[in-house]
């Protein structure tokens, strides 16, 4: 039995430059699982996650690999093929749950219309699935929230709507792109469990997006390093913090501070450590260049 | 870093160059008109009128964009048009960018009943419907260039204004702001110094849009015969005289309307590019 | 005058550099605002007392819209208290104007969350720096200029550039350089490490400890992450809502929070561990 998704050999570039933004990516995940892509601003981690759902900006594309969802190749797929399956089987939990939400309409349709829209639904079958939902993401009061406009609503309340429309036509792969980086820790905490409860009742593979190890180490079972566009690192969650095995993933987790010991924290990442993976990725582009 | 953040570079686009190139001809042509022009704009030969350009039948290569109805070649008078226009533009356009981006600039930063005075003076002033605002200025100014200009700047300020206002609004919440009182910055200083950089990109967009509406101010008036002395070799008197011989002679409206089309879109279109080059985030 | 000379003496042991009472600030509400009338006030801080002893760092924490920034930037007088007092050095600075802060000023700095946004984007870093020194009559300004990127590790070649030619680190390292230049006494530092990425993070703190060693500064340090609280300050303020609900030496406070809300933040802080308790 393969993996639910799989990418391989993933290589993206930006219009106009002739270096990859991402370079040949590759990883799968099993239904039920939980990978973390990490990596700071650039690492190009967010790109995946929208690679795979086909909302990359219109300013890069993909060269080369292929993204198999439950083993059709979407990159052979005709668009509108392709806009059809992802749509009914994976969903996205975006970062800033402000910007997500259309800010003049009430929260109803934007949590029914898909399934109304792209899944057939009855309105008042659709209807009553975002009670069921809402009630799901632990929001007291569903109709209330259901006529409120987003702005009426505060960011927690607003990030549960999103995860709740994001579970709504019970995906089999869910792409969360930093869901809680806008977010106070004490709401962070709260979403993170919910994420984590709905993944787990529904047996959802999903990719988790975010530059925080310590929200790795709480919802994924394995993650992957990044830089420069570039895995460097797969491990299992458990094994990576115990000691990771590449020196600029040691450093990123040395870096990450840590109120519990603040004397050996925040050990800055060193100049050395960055140029020796940057050297790393690009021989690595030049191996490419070779095969290609 | 490998991830090209800082490479960007935002291709300088076509249309700076193509509405500059146009603009820089028509300046130079309006420079020069006297000279360039192969006529007497007003000299009127009623045997060779309504001539019609060269490349038709009948035509006469003395008068390449062929004659109006008085006999008056319309080339010429597209040149000395254009010295019309570009004054108007200029002056006009100038004026109006420095009186209101000032009060703009004053309203948005200073806030309080500097704000409240200045904005509701916008929006009363907003209120008068442009074009009868012009006429009856027209009226009482009497007909002429300056009358034409000072119309523009009395019913255009506010276009400045507001735009200004808003955007010196915008930068006085930025945090470099504060870093100035910070740094103890008198607050005129931080008008000048901080703010007015970061909003001229704005101004300049806004003055070679003007400087287009001043130009289609002064053709819609010359059109209503509001302008200058009535035969005088503006785009909008051209305009209105083609339009009564539209079926007889095409070229004598075509050709003004062409000219008067391509400045005001070069006009825009100049600004625009300016802001993108002028904006060091971008560039 | 006995009693005097003991208060004084106190004063002297304790050093207070920034003290102030009873801070309030309120803005109007402008969504709540009638249509004929004044709109409601809603308040922002309700009345906060706090010292701020010379050269020791506090830490003022707290979620998003508990008002701490609004607290840093009221002391620094950039925005207007409703009520209260604010001493610096001494003196009550609550209800001078910006002409009689103006020599004050020098002495209290600031640095930004964003640095994008506070360094002005059309003049370049040299400018930046050396501008605030201009203004209050400094000399030997290019000098001062190399020294403070020095002392924030930037290469001086880095004055000719333009803020979004740099990092976010060594913008953020240019703003701290403009602070210091000026030789201030005191600095707030605005949520200055939230924007940027751990690498770089870590590299602005460890500046700014070095820094508040070297130069014996006074430091406020605003952040809602109380890992990076723990790394820099002596004392910390948690807020909520704009009131004081814990205030105390840092050491006490993360080894045994009193307030509820102090201990639900750290509680949710997800450490790099998966084994940590209470997930």
């Amino acid at each position: 039995m393969s993996a639910f998704l799989t990418v391989n050999s993933l290589s993206a570039v930006l219009h106009g430059f002739d270096q990859r933004v991402l370079r040949s990516v590759s990883f799968s995940i099993d239904t039920g699982e939980v990978l973390g892509l990490v990596g700071e601003s650039g690492a190009g981690k967010s790109m995946i996650g929208k690679a795979i759902l086909g909302i990359l900006p219109s300013a890069i594309s993909i060269i080369e690999g292929e993204i198999l969802l439950n083993g059709e190749d979407l990159q052979k797929m005709r668009p509108a093929d392709r806009r059809r399956l992802v749509g009914a089987t994976a969903a996205l939990i975006p970062q800033d749950p402000l910007t997500a939400l259309n800010p003049s309409r009430r929260i109803e349709p934007q949590i029914t219309n898909r399934l109304v829209d792209i899944l057939g639904w009855s309105k008042s079958d659709a209807r009553v699935r975002a009670m069921e939902l809402l009630n799901e993401v632990h929001i007291d009061s569903p109709e209330r929230v259901m006529g409120s406009y987003p702005h009426e609503l505060s960011g927690g309340m607003r990030q549960r709507v999103l995860i709740a429309s994001a579970f709504a036509a019970n995906p089999k792969l869910v792409i969360a792109d930093e869901p809680t980086t806008a977010l106070d820790v004490t709401v962070q905490k709260q979403i993170l469990r919910l994420i984590r409860e709905l993944q787990a009742r529904h047996a959802t593979a999903m990719v988790f997006v975010t530059h925080d190890l310590g929200v790795v180490s709480k919802v994924c079972q394995r993650l992957s390093v990044l830089y420069g566009g570039k895995i460097i690192e797969n491990s299992r969650v458990p094994d990576f913090f115990k000691g990771p095995r590449h020196a600029y993933s040691r450093a990123l987790l040395a870096a990450t501070p840590k109120y519990t010991d603040p004397d050996a924290s925040l050990l800055p990442v060193d100049d050395a450590v960055i140029e020796a993976v940057a050297a790393e990725v690009l021989a690595a582009d030049k191996e490419w260049r070779h095969g290609a | 870093m490998l991830d090209g953040r800082g490479s960007i570079n935002r291709r300088l686009g076509a249309r700076l160059w193509l509405s500059g190139i146009w603009l820089g001809i028509m300046a130079a042509l309006a420079l020069f008109a006297p000279m360039v022009s192969p006529h007497d704009p007003l000299a009127q030969d009623l045997f060779a009128g309504r001539l019609p350009p060269f490349w038709m039948s009948g035509s006469d290569p003395a008068y390449v964009l062929g004659t109006d109805s008085l006999g008056r070649d319309v080339l010429s008078r597209l040149f000395h048009g254009a010295q019309i226009a570009f004054s108007v533009a200029l002056v006009a356009g100038l004026a109006t960018a420095l009186v209101g981006s000032l009060l703009g600039l004053l309203a948005g930063y200073m806030r309080g009943w500097v704000d409240i005075v200045i904005s509701r003076l916008v929006d009363i002033w907003m209120a008068f419907p442009p074009v009868l605002f012009a006429i009856l200025l027209i009226a009482v100014l009497g007909t002429g260039l300056t009358s034409i200009i000072i119309a523009i700047i009395v019913i255009d300020w506010t276009r400045f204004c507001r735009v200004v206002r808003a955007e010196a609004m915008n930068q006085s919440a930025m945090d470099y702001v504060a870093s100035a009182v910070v740094a103890g910055r008198p607050r005129r200083d931080i008008l000048w110094r901080e703010i007015l950089p970061n909003v001229l990109p704005t101004i300049v967009a806004l003055l070679t849009l003007e400087m287009g509406i001043a130009v289609i101010v002064e053709a819609i008036l010359s059109f209503v015969n509001l302008s200058i002395s009535t035969d005088a070799p503006t785009w909008g008197g051209m305009i209105a005289e083609g339009r009564t011989s539209i079926h007889q002679a095409w070229w004598v409206l075509a050709f003004p309307l062409g000219v008067l089309f391509l400045t005001v879109l070069s006009f825009s279109q100049f600004g625009e590019g300016l802001k993108d080059r002028f904006d060091p985030v971008l560039r | 005058m006995a009693h005097e000379t003991v208060a004084e003496q106190l004063d002297t042991e304790r050093d207070v550099l920034f003290s102030a009472s009873g801070l309030e600030v309120a803005f109007p509400d402008m969504a709540a605002k009638p249509v004929f009338g004044r709109a409601p006030m809603v308040r922002i801080l309700n009345g906060i007392d706090l010292e701020i002893t010379r050269g020791s760092v506090l830490g003022i924490v707290g979620g998003s819209g508990s008002g701490k920034s609004t607290l840093g930037r009221a002391l620094l007088r950039l925005v207007e208290p409703t009520a209260g007092t604010i001493l610096f050095d001494g003196r009550d600075i609550t209800d001078l104007n910006e002409d009689a802060l103006r020599p004050i000023r020098r002495r209290m700095q600031m640095i930004f969350q964003d640095p994008m946004s506070s360094l002005n984007p059309r003049r370049r870093v040299g400018a930046i720096i050396a501008d605030p020194m201009q203004m209050h009559g400094f000399d030997h300004i290019s000098t001062r200029v190399d020294e403070a990127l020095d002392h924030v590790g930037l290469p001086r070649s880095f004055r000719s550039r333009y803020p979004h030619e740099l990092s976010g680190g060594q913008r953020q390292r240019v703003g701290i350089a403009r602070a210091i230049a000026l030789k201030p006494e005191f600095i707030l530092a605005d949520e200055i490490v939230s924007g940027l990425d751990v690498s770089s993070q870590a590299q602005v703190l460890n500046v700014l400890a070095e820094l508040v060693e070297e130069l014996g500064l006074t430091l406020a340090f605003i952040s809602h992450d109380l890992s990076v609280i723990r790394r820099l300050c002596d004392t910390v303020m948690v807020l909520q809502r704009g009131d004081v609900v814990e205030y105390g030496d840092a050491e006490g406070v993360f080894a045994a929070p009193k307030a509820a809300y102090t201990r639900e933040l750290l509680d949710a802080i997800p450490l790099p561990d998966p084994q940590q308790s209470g997930w």
